[in-house]
């Protein structure tokens, strides 16, 4: 029971830091332009590396299953201009049917 | 918000798989109310129930977490006051709200992000504790398919991204080669830090 209320803790504490960190040492200030170029990428850069984890990840090996399948689905509506919610349920129901019958 | 919608569901599965771990009813409600944190909290679902201890649990949740590093770097310049201010407000990134609140060209709105959070951490909390007490009657969430939630969602804001075209395409191109290149080779969480240096693309000046 220590273990798990001491990574519970630690986590909250970990996670308070980090998100604190950038906001106070940043502060107010102006960044250069050659930053905010950056900065304008980083939004797209890790919203892929998320996307990409989360659908082929699997404890350290990538793999290719019903989830691929469903956020497949769920790109293609969206290319399309489907809502936002509309994509992610036929996420959930597409990756379901896959598992339930492929 | 339908994106608060999504957080709830999630909570619950994180509810009924903290149970179904043996972590009792308390301790995962009130991780979810000291952390709101997805991401980490299956961090340290996955590494406690595959037997690893507290410190592997903490660094593999930081590692996750990192992410928000450059996030509240790039929404700096928009938050107020004073250093305890700035760390309150900084608090209130998380993915969907900081990607909602992304105006382009780096420019962000905080009144938005702080709005959009406030359901998002509601949502999360009063999905864990259901999920928490109705664990048996939910049962397996992966047969719901509802583990493809967050990453279509991921998704969604991405497709967003991507219409500015130009370098956001090039970037998310790097991303998505270096992330699916290191999950075989470093631990969870690692591929989507390294994964930024897809954003250095910017310091070739603009393109688009």
């Amino acid at each position: 029971m220590t273990t798990l209320w001491i990574s519970i803790l630690g986590v909250a504490l970990a996670s308070a830091a980090i998100k604190a960190l950038g906001p106070v040492l940043v502060g107010g200030k102006e960044l250069p332009p050659s930053a905010d170029a950056v900065i304008a990428l980083l939004a797209p850069a890790l919203l892929t590396a998320l996307v990409v984890t989360e659908t082929f990840g699997e404890d350290g090996h990538l793999v290719l299953d019903a989830r691929a399948v469903g956020v497949g689905v769920a790109a293609l509506v969206l290319a399309l201009r489907a809502p936002v919610l509309l994509a992610v349920a036929l996420a959930a129901l597409t990756t379901a049917l896959v598992r339930a019958f492929g | 918000m339908p994106f608060a919608l999504a957080t709830f569901v999630l909570g619950i599965s994180f509810g009924v798989l903290a149970r179904s771990l043996g972590w009792g009813v308390v301790a995962p409600i009130v991780f979810s109310v000291i952390a709101f944190s997805g991401s980490a909290q299956f961090a340290v679902v996955a590494v406690l129930g595959a037997g690893g201890g507290a410190l592997a649990a903490i660094v593999a949740a930081i590692l996750l977490n990192s992410r928000f590093l450059p996030m509240g770097v790039a929404v700096a310049p928009f938050l107020k006051g004073g250093p305890l201010r700035r760390a309150l407000e900084g608090q209130a990134v998380i993915d969907a709200s900081w990607a909602l609140a992304s105006r382009g060209g780096g420019r962000f709105d905080r009144e938005f992000m702080i709005g959009a959070t406030l359901p998002q951490v509601a949502a999360w909390i009063s999905g864990t504790v259901i999920g928490v007490l109705a664990s048996d009657v939910v049962g397996d969430v992966e047969r719901l398919g509802l583990d493809a939630i967050f990453p279509a969602f991921f998704m969604a804001l991405l497709v967003d991204e991507l219409r500015d075209g130009g370098q956001t395409i090039a970037a998310a191109l790097i991303a998505a080669v270096l992330s699916l290149a290191l999950v075989p080779l470093v631990p969870p969480g690692v591929p989507v830090i390294a994964a930024c240096a897809g954003a250095l693309l910017g310091l070739r000046g603009r393109s688009s």
